[in-house]
């Protein structure tokens, strides 16, 4: 196998990997904010159970949340796992994920002080235009550093997907390799990710620096 | 009759800071509250702007009842509408660091009250060159002194048009060379007869600017009056020592 066609044969697997990593963001993200907001909740039932699931979501590993997600329909409900593979990826991805964006949230929300809520109550803001309008924004900008992190840990972690079999490129240079008998494609794979993890901190610097109008 | 206090009490945990309070507040009227710290000051500004919620007592404003009785308060519909009423600077000033100092200004206008945006820009622009600030209007908090962005505080709260404006000690957090800017255009306001509470630790400037002194202590008022009678003839002890801690 010449170099071009085990490049291109990865191309797609480096294709899967960017619609696990982006599907995951656009997945976890806001399922992050609606976790974060039940962990907060006054009703003491439910931010207990919100944190007890967090602590097992991220005291757990990831790849054995991938078999849960990917076998358990089948073990617990003897139902067809035919095409569930992706979908279960994605859903181990964004619940896992979602559970850190969630604490580092909360972190940012509370770290904003107490005056800024008081100040929007007293002008009138509903708690909802309070929360959207004038701490959203702020805690976005605090976070942003630790978002940051958890993208380029995201790059890396889509190669668990090979667990359950998945061709993304982590995958594919296992089996190109294998059979190839070279070395290559770990090459090939490991320039992959290191440019795909600059382009993220590339991009997200460029956030921060749309942000540092203000501190 | 603009603010009625009546009987407040107000309790945290055992600590009963306000101890049957009441402060009627006429329309023009500019009231200073001093008072030695920890006395309540801030309990009942923060009462009176529903930040707290009382333990007993009645506040109205303009005759519409916020709270009556055992601290029954009012539907969420009708604090919403009553907090038109008032507007707060806070000590801190708490203005928002990501929006210009003109965003400060007019969002709350425009997205609560509902105020047409052009009129709003207007008012505005007019408070601003009011506080000397015109040139600052694109500026973030963050680039202003603490006097500039007290003013922008100031002006945040009258763009809103309230009947009237409480003031939480406006200058405590400046350094001592920025707090004549500050008082300066409170001082305007009061010659503009805007009606106004001010917790302040100025005694000149209370002597100066107000139509009535309230001096406080122990969540109780201890004396009231003309700022003549208060701070030249206190009739109360409690009142002289406090007084004297400040002469010199
Ligand atoms: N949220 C609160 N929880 C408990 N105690 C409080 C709270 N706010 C104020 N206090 C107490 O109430 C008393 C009066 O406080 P405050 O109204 O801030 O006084 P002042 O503004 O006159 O200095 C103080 O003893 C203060 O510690
Ligand atoms: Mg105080």
């Amino acid at each position: 196998m010449s170099f071009s066609t085990m490049l291109s044969t990865m191309a797609a697997g480096m294709l899967r990997t960017c619609a696990i990593f982006f599907l995951t963001l656009l997945g976890s993200l806001p399922l992050g904010l609606g976790i974060m907001l039940l962990r907060r909740s006054k009703n003491r039932l439910v931010s207990s159970l919100t944190r007890v699931f967090i602590a097992v979501i991220r005291g757990t590993p990831l790849m054995l949340q991938l078999l849960v997600w990917y076998f358990g329909p089948y073990y617990l409900f003897g139902a067809s796992i035919k095409g569930w593979r992706f979908p279960a990826i994605l859903v181990a991805f964004i619940v896992n994920y979602a559970a850190y964006f969630a604490e580092i949230y909360r972190g940012g929300v509370e770290s904003i002080g107490v005056g800024q809520y008081e100040a929007a109550e007293v002008l009138g803001y509903s708690r909802s235009q309070t929360f959207l309008k004038i701490i959203l924004p702020q805690v976005i900008k605090r976070i942003l550093p630790s978002i940051t992190n958890e993208f380029i840990t995201l790059v890396k972690d889509t190669s668990m997907a090979f667990t359950l079999a998945y061709q993304e490129v982590f995958s594919l240079a296992k089996q190109i390799s294998a059979s190839q008998t070279s070395f290559m494609p770990f090459v090939i794979a490991g320039v992959f990710y290191f440019i795909a993890n600059y382009a993220v901190a590339f991009a997200m610097e460029r956030c921060e620096k749309a942000l540092s109008y203000y501190n | 009759m603009i603010l009625e206090m009546k009987n407040i009490r107000k309790s945290f945990g055992s600590l009963q800071v306000l101890r049957d309070i009441s402060l009627c507040v006429d329309s023009g009227e500019a009231v200073s509250i001093i008072g030695p710290s920890g006395s309540g000051k801030s309990t009942l500004l923060r009462c009176a702007t529903f930040l707290e919620r009382v333990d007993g007592g009645e506040i109205r404003y303009l005759g519409r009842a916020a709270c009556t009785g055992e601290g029954e308060y009012a539907s969420t519909n009708e604090l919403r509408e009553l907090r038109r009423a008032f507007g707060l600077v806070f000590q801190s000033f708490n203005r928002f660091p990501h929006y210009s100092v003109l965003k400060n200004i007019t969002e709350a206008p425009m997205l609560v009250q509902k105020r047409d945006k052009e009129e709003v820009l207007e008012t505005a622009m007019g408070l601003l060159r009011k506080m000397g600030l015109e040139s600052k209007r694109n500026a973030y908090p963050c680039q202003l002194s603490g006097g500039q962005q007290q003013r922008v505080a100031i002006a945040r709260a009258l763009c809103m048009k309230p009947d009237i404006l409480f003031f939480d000690e406006p200058t405590s957090a400046l350094d001592p060379e920025l707090t004549g800017e500050v008082l300066k255009v409170i001082k305007q306001l009061a010659e503009e007869n805007m009606t106004m509470v001010i917790v302040t630790h100025e005694m000149p400037f209370a002597r100066a600017v107000s139509d009535r002194v309230i001096f406080m202590d122990g969540g109780v008022i201890v004396e009231q009056g003309e700022p003549e009678q208060v701070f030249g003839q206190p009739t109360q002890e409690r009142t002289k020592q406090f007084l004297r801690n400040y002469e010199r």
